[in-house]
């Protein structure tokens, strides 16, 4: 059976991570290289970076950090920030990274979901749809939240499931930074709809947030970021609660 | 985990992303070299071929460089072969994916979509090892439309559970295919490619399935 994947998110600036991340004895608190190993050997299904720099002229530093991370860890990870053309997803692909993650760049320019799909496959496409409730709907935000689309979530995963997207990365704005629990709503009307799979993220906090996002929100994968790094739990106390509910989870 | 090995010549049929396969050869001490010469195929003591893309592509890709030959002559004169993923879908006659393209036809049988369940399959899934042999059961990394359907169940030395149960790793003399990614499979996978690894070496007479 399939099990379900429990992925941390690691925050990076300037191929660094920042955020807390409580790991007794790190060298180098700041190496996504040597973070990614700590929660790859702690049993993470997968990971995330995320490159929040503000700075374009990046990219350089991206890819080193993806070459390192390869060549530390042995589980999937996707690079998501700042990828805008086919060139920067090849070069992110080819540094190491199985999967990369498009959001504002999607929105801007749908074409380049179905090109990154063409040429690399749809496997190392993450489509990450930040949606925050409007009424009885959710809308799509860019920009790192700041800008509405007036998208309609549901309707803008279809279109890119149909366009090549291989997974949704679905973020609940309502619920991101809460610990209030994961919008189990909008991660069941969104994984009911599509054929793909959806992580789920914002929101996570109690053990029990993590449980009912699986079993009442039918998330194929839950992104969590903060109850990691602040060592609330560990990934291993995760998954012992959520095998203890009967979610299938790799042990 | 310094080893005493032969150099494993990793298949490049210009589609693939080998950076995976490398970082864990390397990690596991294990010296590689990456080829698209069919003579450097064919003249390989251990073989490695990742698959990625359609089967399509991939076998238009293998005749254009004359691989294809290349692969079937290597598994004939007993080079141990590891396939991975679509490099395990390439070793059999058809697939689904790409109708009327023949596969290397070196196994029998045929590669077929999953019918239910969210597709690709995508994330870890157990594999369950039949008999005792070198194959360990576990969780493995799994990304996959399609699966192959093997015509005689003696080859299928593990099976996994999607919906149903499919073929997850193959056994046949020298060659060895497996649907998930080792590489990717954290400890689980790096102690597969290790066993691999150090499991006999061609004997340069033996003949294949």
């Amino acid at each position: 059976m399939l099990t379900k994947r429990i992925i941390p998110c690691l925050d990076v600036n300037a191929g660094r991570v920042v955020k807390g991340v409580n790991f007794i004895q790190l060298r180098d608190a700041g190496d996504p290289a040597e973070l990614g190993r700590r929660y790859s050997e702690e049993g993470a299904d997968e990971l995330v970076f995320l490159d929040i720099t503000a700075s374009s002229d990046n990219r350089q530093t991206v890819r080193d950090m993806v070459r390192n991370v390869a060549r530390e860890i042995f589980i999937p990870f996707t690079v998501g920030g700042g990828i805008r053309t086919v060139q920067d997803v090849q070069a992110i692909l080819r540094a190491g990274a199985d999967k990369v993650s498009l959001n504002t760049a999607a929105v801007e320019n749908p074409k380049l979901v179905e090109q990154v799909a063409q040429e690399f496959g749809k496997q190392c496409v993450v489509v990450a749809i930040d949606a925050k409730r409007n009424g009885k709907s959710w809308n799509v935000f860019v920009k790192g939240g700041r800008q509405d689309t007036g998208l309609d979530a549901l309707a803008w995963a279809e279109q890119v499931q149909e366009l090549g997207a291989g997974e949704i990365l679905l973020t609940s704005m309502d619920r991101d930074g809460t610990r209030a629990g994961y919008d189990l709503e909008l991660t069941r009307a969104v994984s009911g709809r599509l054929n793909i799979p959806v992580i789920a993220s914002g929101g996570a906090g109690s053990l029990e947030s993590l449980a009912d996002v699986f079993s009442r929100g039918n998330a194929d994968a839950a992104l969590a970021a903060s109850i990691f790094h602040d060592k609330n739990y560990s990934v291993q106390d995760v998954k012992r609660y959520l095998q203890e509910k009967g979610i299938a989870v790799r042990m | 985990m310094q080893m005493e090995s032969e150099t494993v010549v990793i298949i490049d049929y210009g589609a693939g992303n080998l950076a995976s396969v490398q970082n864990a050869l390397d990690k596991l001490g294990a010296k590689w070299s990456v080829s698209s010469n069919p003579a450097e195929i064919r003249a390989a003591k251990r073989i490695i071929f990742p698959g990625v893309g359609s089967f399509g592509s991939m076998m238009e890709r293998l005749r254009e460089r004359k691989l294809d030959a290349a692969i079937r002559d290597a598994i004939a004169s007993g080079t141990p072969f590891l396939g991975i993923c679509l490099g395990m879908q390439a070793l059999f006659e058809s697939s689904e994916e790409s109708p009327g393209v023949k596969g290397l036809g070196v196994l029998e049988g045929e590669v077929v979509k999953f019918q239910k369940g969210k597709v690709p399959q995508v994330g870890w899934n157990e594999v369950k090892a039949r008999g005792n042999g070198a194959l360990k059961s576990g969780y493995f990394y799994f990304v996959n439309s399609y699966y192959c359907r093997p015509k005689e169940q003696k080859i299928v030395a593990a099976t996994t559970d999607y919906f149903g149960e499919f073929a997850s790793v193959v056994s046949a003399a020298n060659v060895m295919a497996v649907q998930y990614h080792p590489e990717k499979s954290g400890r689980a996978g790096m102690e597969f490619l290790q066993r691999w690894l150090e499991g006999p070496v061609a004997d340069g007479g033996s003949s294949s399935c």
